[in-house]
């Protein structure tokens, strides 16, 4: 996997892992906090949210360089496709989630909208790809059915 | 252990008869025993491949192959691009490295599993080997090694170095208190994860909050989920309440798939989704599940599964929970059923997946299966021995009875110490662990509180403080759970909320704690393969790797950690025998006394019987095992003897400890020439002075189980073999018990007093015996 994590060399090797511990100057919160401000006294101050708390795509991607140099690009892979996924609103995520569930879709289309959703709303090629392939499957498998 | 959306259940079709050993004259009774051993409630079922019933070698299953032209798969296992379903398109398109396939398929099978047991073959090798393997390629290799060469393998080849092990954490009643309380003490007891579920759906959001709150008392990093329906869990995952998930089920055929409601897509996008959101996410698959739901396609189990697995890691996800699961006890029915458990967990780690294995759903009533199927797993060490230890009751655990519950956790415990293997666990002080569930009470008390969720009495408190299972709380009903937990979903309470509340309220450190875990998904760490968190550090199959290598290499128990395996309750020490003697010698002084009169004479009357007490009997060692009181033995022996008509003369011998000895040099006293020999423990023998030292007449060896009136009756029959008589032997009745086990540690103890009173050559010592009361 090269990602663009890997291409700018932030992840230099498995010796970084764990970043919070060996890089934490790389590791930021969603609006930019470093690790050692996401502290008690902070969250009572109500300086911390819980989208301080949260994964960032950087991170995801950091993971995903880190995975592929431990030798497990499926997992690299993973972590990529999430790192698309988490400006996702969790509704469209879950509405998403549920359409590519059997007999939800009753058609190609109505996935291949999603698909779209995700790469023209979310700007997630990666997922989109993925996505577009299960409808060209669905459709191969007859998953296009009534079910409930 | 997640749920699965199908699942078979029903009574055993088991009838026993009325009466436990019908059968008439022509039945030999053994099998009348056979029948009422627990065993019996298992019931087996014969192979029968056509009908899936096969762990191995299924009718259908296909044979190993893979064809590829222009870097496009035209076959794979047999079966052209054209025809896949959708596993085998998913499994082609994700999870084969087609550059590798060609070479890696090449390999015999036979050589790649010598391979997997050789410890010259680094496991980076044989991991890097699997992207290029087929299903039914993983499957052929792993089915060639033996039980034993599987759990070698496993050992190899499990990811991560340091051995773990998760538990479940619920309740019959979905009583917050009781899930925090209990919370707590597994995470005492070292769980690496801990996993609820409801008995009423709607109350998840109570159980995982409760959970949570519990699982951040003591120490943080025990990772926490709450299995739940698919988009629920999500949810509640996203309010930061849990740190991983594991109810993403997969299954061998694309009609068990379906029904279970999902495909490989929809289930990767959801692995995908969790770790959008900072939360650990393993797959759950295992032997038998197409069989439950009835799409088996004439498969093995072991084919089935290979294809899960497969179809795990081209989804991308860390780990598996696999090994069975809800499927276990079917695939136990089966020929080879438990060692194909053990091929797939196998396959996993081979896959380089996290591996949370099975010994989940209890897979038989027989505590023997169940202790041997843990085994391999507990010596072989494991990323988490057990997707799930009931670390509640039987009766409370509402993912079902796993193999290991509340009631036998401490049995777990010895195995981790008698096998110097470490399953994850270590052993809890009593008061410490109450301290933990008051603790937890008071934390999750203080957030009801703060969150306006309820006001738990003190009544309540204290009966969920001390209860071991909900049958004995007065605490929260199902209902009242309900509300609570609509409550927390309608208020859009989120972890923050939580943690701000134990702040507020005082419990800064559980606050502390739990922030941490929340604070895990920020570098996303533990999203890497086998992360737990151990000492406030994430250790994964990245920073903590196995490198099994052969002995001296690979995960090994530092002095600190077998000192924890050992620190079991209840040791014996030589101190605390000493001590219980001594608060023995006050009564026993007052009872009776013993005058060394000088060296014992050599012969008196004819009917005399000599008894022969050992060296440190009612000097330093005052009780039998039995419990009796030594003066009350030697007043059986002395009453014995006289009512037979013989003489009792006591002497002291001081050159010897040993029963045999005793009993012959007594004899060699006697004026009739028959002794008995009496150890303070409590073991006897009857001699006679012209025979072999351990030709002896009678024994009574079994000292835990030897009554007074036994004694009594050894000294009526010395007295009649004095006589010239042969009497009935006396016999002490056993009922088979592990005497060895119960009392040989305190007998060696005890022995060791008498030897080191003992001195060569020291003459018998006549005593005079005066008993100060009547007897008891």
């Amino acid at each position: 996997m090269s990602g663009p994590a890997d291409r700018n060399g932030r992840i230099r090797g498995i010796a970084d892992y764990p970043l919070a511990e060996k890089r934490p100057e790389i590791v930021k919160s969603a609006r930019g906090k470093p690790l050692k401000d996401l502290t008690l006294a902070a969250v009572e101050a109500g300086e911390v949210t819980l989208e301080d708390l949260g994964i960032t795509p950087q991170a995801l991607l950091d993971q995903a360089a880190i995975a592929a140099k431990a030798g497990r690009p499926t997992l690299a892979r993973n972590f990529a496709r999430a790192a698309e996924l988490v400006e996702v609103p969790q509704d469209v995520l879950l509405r998403i989630y549920e359409l590519l569930r059997p007999g939800r879709a009753g058609n190609k289309d109505e996935v291949l909208a999603a698909a779209r959703e995700l790469r023209e709303t979310y700007n997630a090629p990666t997922m989109a790809a993925f996505v577009e392939e299960a409808a060209e499957i669905y459709e191969r498998r007859g998953l296009f059915t009534f079910r409930y | 252990m997640a749920v699965m959306s199908k699942s078979v259940s029903g009574e055993s079709g088991k009838t026993s008869a009325t009466d436990p050993r019908s059968g008439g004259a022509n039945r030999w009774r053994r099998f009348a025993d056979w029948d009422e051993r627990p065993l019996r409630l298992d019931r087996f079922a014969i192979e029968d491949p056509e009908n899936g019933f096969a762990a191995f070698k299924g009718a259908k299953d296909p044979k190993p192959g893979i064809e590829i032209a222009d870097g496009r798969i035209l076959s794979m296992d047999g079966i052209p691009a054209a025809d896949f379903d959708m596993i085998d398109h998913f499994i082609a398109t994700h999870h084969l490295d087609l550059d590798l396939a060609p070479e890696a398929m090449a390999l015999p099978s036979r050589e790649i599993a010598r391979m997997l047991v050789d410890v010259a073959v680094p496991r980076t090798e044989l991991a890097r080997l699997a992207h290029g393997l087929t299903p039914a390629k993983l499957a052929e290799v792993v089915a060639q090694l033996s039980a034993i060469e599987l759990a070698f393998a496993f050992s190899k080849m499990r990811t991560r170095k340091t051995p773990g092990n998760q538990g479940h954490v619920t309740n019959a009643k979905d009583d917050p208190l009781q899930l925090a309380a209990d919370a707590a003490a597994a995470v005492a007891f070292g769980f690496d994860e801990i996993e609820t579920t409801m008995r009423v759906a709607r109350n998840s959001w109570s159980n995982a909050l409760a959970c949570s709150v519990g699982a951040a008392i003591g120490r943080w990093g025990t990772l926490f989920q709450c299995s739940s329906e698919e988009n629920e869990e999500l949810q509640i995952g996203m309010a930061g309440f849990t740190s991983y998930a594991e109810t993403v089920s997969v299954y061998g055929t694309e009609k068990a798939f379906t029904d279970g409601d999902d495909t490989p897509w929809s289930k990767a996008f959801l692995a995908a989704a969790y770790a959008s959101r900072g939360i650990k996410m393993r797959c759950t698959s295992g032997a038998a599940s197409e069989l439950l739901m009835g799409f088996h396609e004439a498969k093995s189990l072991l084919y089935l599964e290979a294809r899960c697995l497969c179809l795990q890691r081209a989804m991308g996800v860390q780990g598996t929970q696999n090994g069975g699961i809800d499927g276990a006890p079917l695939a136990s029915t089966m020929p080879g059923g438990v060692r194909e458990l053990m091929a797939e967990n196998l396959i996993a780690v081979w896959l380089d997946l996290e591996c949370a294995t099975g010994n989940d759903a209890r897979h038989s009533e027989s505590e023997i299966r169940v202790g041997a199927k843990i085994l391999p797993f507990l010596i072989a060490g494991s990323d988490l021995v057990c997707s799930g230890m009931g670390s509640i009751l039987k009766y409370d655990n509402s993912f079902n009875p796993s193999s290991f519950n509340g009631e036998e956790m401490e049995d777990f415990l010895v195995l981790q110490r008698d096998f110097e293997a470490d399953g994850g666990l270590n052993s809890v002080d009593e008061s410490r662990a109450l301290e933990l569930r008051r603790r937890a009470i008071d934390a999750l008390c203080a957030v009801f509180a703060e969150l306006d969720l309820g006001s738990p009495t003190a009544a309540m408190k204290q009966s969920v403080a001390i209860a071991s299972g909900s049958n004995e709380t007065a605490s929260y009903t199902p209902r009242e759970v309900s509300f609570i937990s609509e409550k927390i979903k309608a208020k859009g309470i989120n972890v923050l909320d939580v943690i701000k509340a134990l702040a507020r309220r005082g419990f800064r450190e559980e606050a502390e704690n739990l922030l941490q875990v929340v604070r895990l998904r920020v570098s996303g760490d533990y999203l890497q393969t086998a992360a737990v968190v151990r000492r406030g550090r994430v250790i994964s199959a990245v920073n903590d790797p196995n490198d099994y290598g052969g002995p001296g290499s690979g995960y090994r128990l530092s002095p600190q950690r077998r000192q924890e395996l050992a620190a079991i309750r209840d040791v014996l020490t030589r101190e605390e025998v000493l001590r219980t003697e001594a608060t023995y010698a006050a009564a026993e002084n007052r009872r009776i006394t013993y005058r060394a009169l000088g060296t014992a004479p050599a012969a008196g009357p004819e009917n005399e019987v000599v008894v022969g007490v050992s060296p440190a009997f009612g000097i330093k060692l005052y009780r039998t095992l039995a419990g009796h009181p030594l003066s009350a033995v030697l007043r059986a022996i002395g009453d014995g003897i006289r009512a037979r008509g013989g003489e009792p003369r006591f002497v002291r011998l001081r050159h010897t400890a040993d029963t045999s000895f005793l009993g012959l040099s007594a004899a060699r006293l006697a004026g009739s020439g028959i002794g008995i020999g009496l150890q303070a423990k409590g073991t006897a023998v009857i001699h006679q002075k012209d025979r072999l030292p351990h030709h002896n007449l009678e024994l009574f060896s079994n000292a835990p189980i030897t009554t007074l009136d036994h004694y009594r009756g050894l000294g009526e029959n010395a007295a009649l073999y004095a006589r010239g008589e042969m009497p009935e032997p006396v016999v002490v009745p056993t009922q088979g018990q592990a005497l060895g086990a119960r009392y040989h540690a305190q007998v060696a103890l005890i022995y060791a007093i008498e030897t080191s009173l003992t001195q060569d050559g020291a003459k018998p010592e006549a005593i005079e015996i005066s008993f100060q009361e009547a007897a008891e």
